[in-house]
């Protein structure tokens, strides 16, 4: 928490909008009443959004610039089952998995700050097990085009442009889900082992749990704009 | 709001946006199933839209944060939406001059310009 002489007066709390902006900002104060670790980590997602939407525009121009054909992402991430080729299913499941992961993440939050650490942590575990189904998954999408031929500098299917930007856009997505994992084990185990227990503080499982809803939430752009585009 | 105890909500509003992501997310797939043109495209805009919002709000409790938070993390990224125009603009005339100098069906020698 903040500091003694950083707290706010009730009078200062008691405003918000754009009075409470200015109050926030202004006299040379604490800005963010809310842990440092928390603002820290907004701040990095911040920078990490900027990272993704570089990217996602990188891609935009060049498959609005590309005069070859763009392959359609229904055909490409298709599955079949029993003969039965059923368009992007495997990009649908893991969508579903980052989802279900994102809802025991904000039910492991939640039981953090109840102090049961138990459940809280259990609940981390599950989430981390669901971030790497999901990385296994894009192990096998990305198996599946490399056997297909696609590569980061070319592809049979049409526009190169389209083996550049998956590799790059999907693999970057993979890599922060698979540090996330991690990231998720470890503050798990503490919360498991008691170390917040002295304090009772359990906002470290919050500030986790924001790394791992962005990884989410850049699923969706992704989702939305790589794939059903 | 936010309290020294951190952010406590009940378990319920994490159900129903748990719920709302799942329905939004087969919403989102089945425009697949949809032929491509404006309604599509909007839609797929739409839910991704309400999906980044649910969980920008909720799940990372951003509608309890304090205004100078919100502003701080969400106003910048409003400075992407210029790099958006200008490489769109790029885009287009690099595929217009694409398709004019070196593919040779749409672009017919001597064509004027």
């Amino acid at each position: 928490m903040a500091q003694e002489g950083l707290n706010p007066t009730a009078d200062e709390l008691t405003a918000d909008g754009w009075q409470g902006i200015v109050a926030d900002w202004s006299t040379d104060k604490q800005a963010f009443y809310v842990p440092w670790g928390k603002a820290m980590m907004w701040i990095f997602l911040l920078s990490d959004t900027f990272i993704f939407t570089s990217f996602l525009t990188g891609y935009m121009n060049v498959r609005m610039s590309t005069a070859v054909e763009w392959p359609n992402p229904s055909e490409v991430f298709a599955l079949s089952f029993f003969g039965q080729p059923i368009p992007l299913i495997l990009i649908a499941i893991m969508t579903f998995v980052l989802i279900t992961s994102s809802g025991t993440m904000a039910l492991a939050v939640n039981y953090g700050y109840r102090r049961d650490r138990y459940r809280a942590a259990a609940l981390m575990f599950v989430t981390a097990a669901f971030g790497a189904i999901f990385v296994g998954m894009q192990a096998f999408e990305w198996t599946k085009l490399i056997e297909e031929g696609v590569r980061p500098w070319a592809n049979p299917m049409g526009a190169s442009q389209f083996g550049a930007t998956f590799f790059m856009i999907t693999g970057f997505h993979g890599l922060h889900v698979s540090a996330g994992v991690v990231y998720l084990a470890v503050v798990a185990l503490k919360v498991l082992r008691g170390d917040y227990e002295r304090s009772g503080n359990y906002e470290i499982v919050e500030i986790t749990g924001l790394y791992w809803h962005f990884v989410d939430l850049v699923w969706v752009f992704i989702f939305a704009f790589f794939y059903l585009w | 709001m936010a309290t020294a105890e951190g952010q406590q909500h009940p378990l319920s509003i994490y159900f129903w946006i748990w719920g709302l992501l799942f329905l939004f997310s087969a919403f989102s797939y089945a425009t697949d199933f949809l032929p491509d043109g404006f309604v599509r495209t909007g839609l797929i805009l739409l839910f991704m839209v309400l999906k980044a919002g649910f969980i920008i709000a909720i799940f990372m409790h951003m509608a309890w944060e304090r205004h100078a938070l919100i502003w701080a993390i969400l106003g910048p990224p409003a400075l992407l939406l210029f790099l958006i125009a200008i490489l769109a603009w790029e885009g287009d005339y690099t595929v217009l001059t694409r398709l004019d100098f070196f593919s040779e069906p749409l672009a017919p020698a001597g064509l004027e310009h």
